[in-house]
């Protein structure tokens, strides 16, 4: 140890940068070792901080599941843990009272498609400004390893002990065709990309969507074999395939892949803005006074 | 001072002293307005969809906003959202949508998110008869959501009422930061009559306490302060059982004892602030009629016929239903021979008066999607008086 320092200081030197984001009453995590959902908080304080976002401005939302855990508690901002399912529906509330606020929504898949999938679909259709960073492990990670909408086909879980008959969700392009200004898709195992997907995200205007292809090695990995975050992280590596080069490849060719990259990226007019705009219409407009004229019939 | 209280003002102050003649769900809307409402979330049902339809409407003419969600769990949600954000906000439904809510109720009252909720009760179970009013959510208003709470729900009886009690039910969500439902019925919903609206400076209206400093938001005292967002807290709103400071504790069994009985306590410690009723005829009285809502307003007519022949009949008409006027109730029962509770279900707050009285309770009810008429109430009361 260096001299002239205690070991306190020592700690508080060689604390990570981007520590001061974490709640530090709360640490440390409840995330299983080999977790994804520790990348996904670590990537997501990068952009926060690489773009100096005012930390009054931002608001996280979010659901019930493991991966809900990431910005509620984990990360330290204003932060709404809602019910199962129901994170979006709650940003949007919050979104059309403060639209100068970057709201942002990271829950898991069984959250954000399972119970709260119409939700998720029609905040893409409005193009609401919300950023919704879903962490697709596959599975209900925090009750035990239940099937989820996002199971592959054939995958034995708690809930389909003699294999999954379901097709799953393809996330990403079901809500790229729901209406999203921006949509894409990355694994853990491409943090740079990711970071860098995140910060487009947060940047851009309307409804933003990654979907973060998440291991969880304790109720999913160790059932098909990968019972590491590493070897799973060695998967992603070895499975993903860039949305560029994907074009090129044959359906068969494709099976088993995971295709990454920005599905789409588009200007399109953004919902709070509209309402806005409405209002202020409003305003010129000729109101009358009488039951004729200020209802609708 | 609010965002857009200058607009709103100058709006509403359009209606001021006049007089329309209109529906008891257009009539709550436009209470709602005067009561500071801004925000309006809500998914369309009969026989409730008039209240949003007025909402989107006159929102936007009052820098107010409103969003038709996908559902009703939606609806709650971003009412919920919008509040914490700012807003006084509220929703509206009729039974398949309020059981939706249920579970969001019950994050209104654990995160202490004021709120208003209205129910316009439609015959049920299931879709029923989806177009025909009931008062068959009596109970499930109480207990709709799971584990101990207590609740605010308010009864009007006519289409004023509706305009005064949105006024009342927002004013007392604020005070006790809490979710307040108002429980219409289909009757009093679609019913057309005057209403008068005040000058919108004449409306009282409380507001919810916000933090000045650096209180607990979750404990403390019994009704800690609101913090909006973006104050520079980081403050943390959960559903899960937390400590005074918001931060989840839920391992803790004294942790959730204290959330759980302060929660409960704030309402219960306040029955009398927040109870309201009217009596009639009641001084003399050797027989009472309990009611509310639609069914009050038969019940009145046979009270005041049974009184034309001289039975010694009176009236307590419930405009707060939860928490129950139980001390009303137990003081009544305590003077009356019998009491009679005619309502449009089978029974259901029949059942919470026999709890605090000793005297015979009899029950009137009547599904089926028609209100009671003077002469049913009237032959039940004439056979046993
Ligand atoms: C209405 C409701 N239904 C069910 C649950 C139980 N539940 C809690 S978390 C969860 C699944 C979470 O899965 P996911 O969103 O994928 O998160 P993960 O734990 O995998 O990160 C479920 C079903 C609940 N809390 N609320
Ligand atoms: S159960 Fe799975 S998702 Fe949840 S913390 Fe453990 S590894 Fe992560
Ligand atoms: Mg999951």
């Amino acid at each position: 140890m260096p001299e002239g320092l205690d070991r306190k200081e020592v700690a508080e030197k060689r604390r990570h940068r981007l520590f001061k984001y974490l709640r530090k009453e709360v640490l440390p995590t409840a995330f299983c070792p080999g977790c994804g959902c520790g990348i996904v908080l670590n990537c997501y304080a990068h952009p926060v901080d690489e773009l100096q976002l005012d930390p009054n401005d931002i608001v996280a939302v979010t659901g019930i599941g493991c991966s809900s855990w990431i910005p509620s508690p984990y990360f330290l901002r204003d932060t709404l843990h809602t019910t199962h399912g129901r994170p979006i529906p709650f940003a949007t509330g919050v979104k059309i009272m403060q639209p100068e606020k970057t709201v942002v929504v990271i829950a898991g898949d069984g959250d954000l498609i399972g119970i709260g999938g119409n939700h998720l679909i029609h905040a893409a259709r409005r193009n609401v400004d919300i950023k919704v960073f879903l962490v697709n492990n596959l599975i209900y990670g925090m009750t035990g390893g239940q099937l989820a909408p996002t199971t592959p086909l054939g995958i034995s879980t708690t809930t389909s002990p003699h294999g999954n008959v379901e097709h799953p969700f393809e996330i990403a392009e079901l809500i790229a065709a729901a209406g999203a200004s921006y949509v894409a898709r990355w694994t853990t195992y491409h943090v740079f990309p990711l970071m860098e997907s995140m910060q487009m995200a947060l940047t851009q205007k309307g409804f933003c969507f990654i979907e973060i292809r998440s291991q969880c090695p304790i109720s999913y990995g160790r059932r098909v074999g990968k019972r590491t975050g590493s070897e799973a992280l060695q998967e992603y590596k070895e499975s993903s395939v860039r949305i560029e080069d994907a074009t090129e490849m044959s359906p068969e060719e494709l099976v088993g892949k995971i295709i990454i990259g920005k599905l789409v990226k588009r200007e399109k007019e953004e919902f709070t803005d509209n309402l806005r705009k409405l209002n202020l219409e409003l305003r010129t407009r000729k109101i009358g006074r009488g039951p004729e004229e200020w209802s609708l019939s | 001072m609010k965002r857009n209280d200058r607009i709103r003002r100058e709006y509403l102050s359009r209606f001021a002293n006049r007089s329309y003649f209109m529906q008891g769900d257009e009539s709550v809307a436009y209470g709602s307005l005067y009561a500071g409402c801004d925000f309006f979330a809500g998914y369309p049902i009969t026989p409730a969809s008039e209240v949003a339809e007025v909402m989107s409407a006159e929102l936007p003419r009052v820098d107010g906003y409103y969003i038709q969600m996908e559902d009703e769990l939606a609806s709650l949600s971003a009412v919920i959202g919008a509040v914490w954000a700012g807003a006084k906000a509220m929703t509206a439904t009729s039974g398949p949508g309020f059981s939706l809510m249920q579970e969001n109720i019950g994050y209104a009252v654990m995160t202490e998110t004021p709120c208003v909720i209205v129910n316009v009760q439609r015959s049920g179970p299931s879709t029923g008869q989806a177009t025909k009013p009931a008062q068959g959510d009596i109970m499930q208003a109480r207990w709709g959501t799971h584990g101990d709470h207590e609740i605010i729900a308010l009864a009007p009886n006519s289409v004023q009422e509706c305009f005064d009690l949105a006024i009342e039910a927002f004013n007392l969500s604020e005070e006790y930061r809490t979710p307040v439902i108002i429980l219409m019925d289909g009757e009093v919903g679609h019913m057309r009559e005057k209403i008068t609206m005040p000058p919108v400076d004449k409306v009282k209206i409380r507001e919810r306490k916000l933090t000045t400093g650096d209180e607990l938001l979750f404990g403390g005292e019994l009704i800690p302060p609101m913090a909006e967002f973006g104050i520079g807290r980081f403050i943390h709103v959960t559903g899960s059982t937390h400590k005074e400071s918001g931060i989840r504790d839920v391992e803790s069994q004294q942790a959730h004892h204290t959330l759980v009985t302060r929660l409960c306590k704030k309402i219960a410690d306040n029955r009398d602030r927040i109870i309201r009723f009217e009596e009639s005829c009641l001084e003399d009285a050797d027989f009472a009629v309990v009611s509310y809502g639609a069914t009050a307003r038969p019940a009145a007519g046979a009270v005041l016929r049974a009184r034309s022949e001289d039975k010694k009949v009176g009236m307590l008409r419930l405009i707060t239903i939860w928490p129950f006027p139980e001390s009303k109730v137990r003081e009544l029962g305590a003077r009356v021979r019998k009491i009679f509770v005619p309502e449009m279900n089978l029974g259901q707050l029949s059942r919470e008066v026999e709890r605090f009285v000793g005297c015979e309770v009899v029950s009137i009810p009547k599904i089926g999607g028609i209100a009671h008429t003077i002469d049913e109430i009237y032959s039940a009361l004439k056979g046993e008086v």
